[in-house]
């Protein structure tokens, strides 16, 4: 059977700038950046979670040819593209901390039937959730 | 755009198909049927969704998995021509070199001497295909279509 997710490619549109972001912003750990040949592998985790990786990937080729590549960067800039949600232990300290940092919030922490949310995007156009769940809708093993 | 899913759907079947079994005789008749298409057809609807021919997409995977051997095992140059698919050492020498711009033995010289880098090898597969300017004549009739 399958256990767990374990990595996410998050489309971005320059390696260092989303680097800079997710260290410098969202206080992410480097897990590794390691380059082969023109292929640069650089993955962050949140701190003291190595165990779920965030890819960080510009579109181009060869995975894509450079016609798709344009239109998936376009479609990141456009920001029309949300890989996903992050939980965090307190919403709103998190907000005032991230905001403080010119993280950019597309919403301000709600309380929702699940927890509280607030909503940002990072500085290539991804949209995420990040959400503080409430103990009904907590992850059974976190 | 809605028109061009389902003809996008076969195509990657026959692409998927060349990235799994690269290592044996394939041609592009064969690659053309899995896409349920006539020869000439699939090609040309092969190049202008994935940006280059489905021949010339063989070739480059080939060289890609030659390269990784190349870094992680000790295989020789012909054993691993022979063990991507090509048969000829001449010829997929002379296309290692001229996609990856230095001959195989040079190329794996090279990464023997160092420890290779920790990138999973399903992600090398699919992003380290070499691209080179040997391409840019296919490149050049792109958007035509």
């Amino acid at each position: 059977m399958i256990t767990r997710f374990s990595h996410t490619t998050i489309w971005v549109l320059d390696q260092d700038e989303a680097l800079e972001f997710f260290t410098e912003k969202l206080g992410f750990e480097v897990n590794t950046d390691a380059t082969m040949d023109d292929f640069r592998w650089l993955t962050v985790s949140p701190r003291n979670r190595p165990d779920h990786e965030l890819i960080l990937l510009v579109p181009g080729p060869p995975m894509m040819d450079e016609e798709a590549a344009e239109q998936v960067k376009a479609l990141v800039a456009k920001g029309a593209l949300g890989p996903g949600a992050f939980e965090t232990d307190d919403c709103r300290r998190t907000y005032a901390e991230l905001s403080q940092r010119g993280v950019n919030f597309l919403s301000e922490p709600t309380e929702r039937f699940y927890g509280i949310e607030a909503t940002f995007r990072d500085n290539s156009g991804n949209w995420f959730s990040m959400t503080e769940r409430s103990q009904e809708y907590a992850t059974p093993t976190g | 755009m809605s028109d061009a899913i389902p003809v996008y759907i076969h195509l990657l079947r026959a692409k998927d198909l060349i990235d799994r079994e690269y290592a044996r005789e394939l041609d592009v008749p064969a690659l053309a049927r899995v896409a349920h298409a006539s020869t000439a057809h699939f090609s040309r609807s092969f190049k202008r969704a994935f940006g280059e021919t489905p021949h010339r997409y063989l070739l480059r995977r080939r060289i890609e998995r030659a390269k990784e051997l190349l870094r992680g095992t000790e295989l020789s140059v012909s054993e691993v021509s022979l063990e991507v698919g090509c048969h000829s050492v001449g010829s997929f020498s002379t296309g290692f070199r001229e996609l990856v711009g230095e001959p195989p033995s040079e190329y794996g010289r090279r990464w023997r001497a160092t420890r290779p880098p920790p990138i999973p090898a399903c992600f090398t597969l699919m992003y380290t295909r070499p691209r080179a300017s040997s391409s840019s004549r296919e490149a050049g009739r792109r958007g035509s279509g």
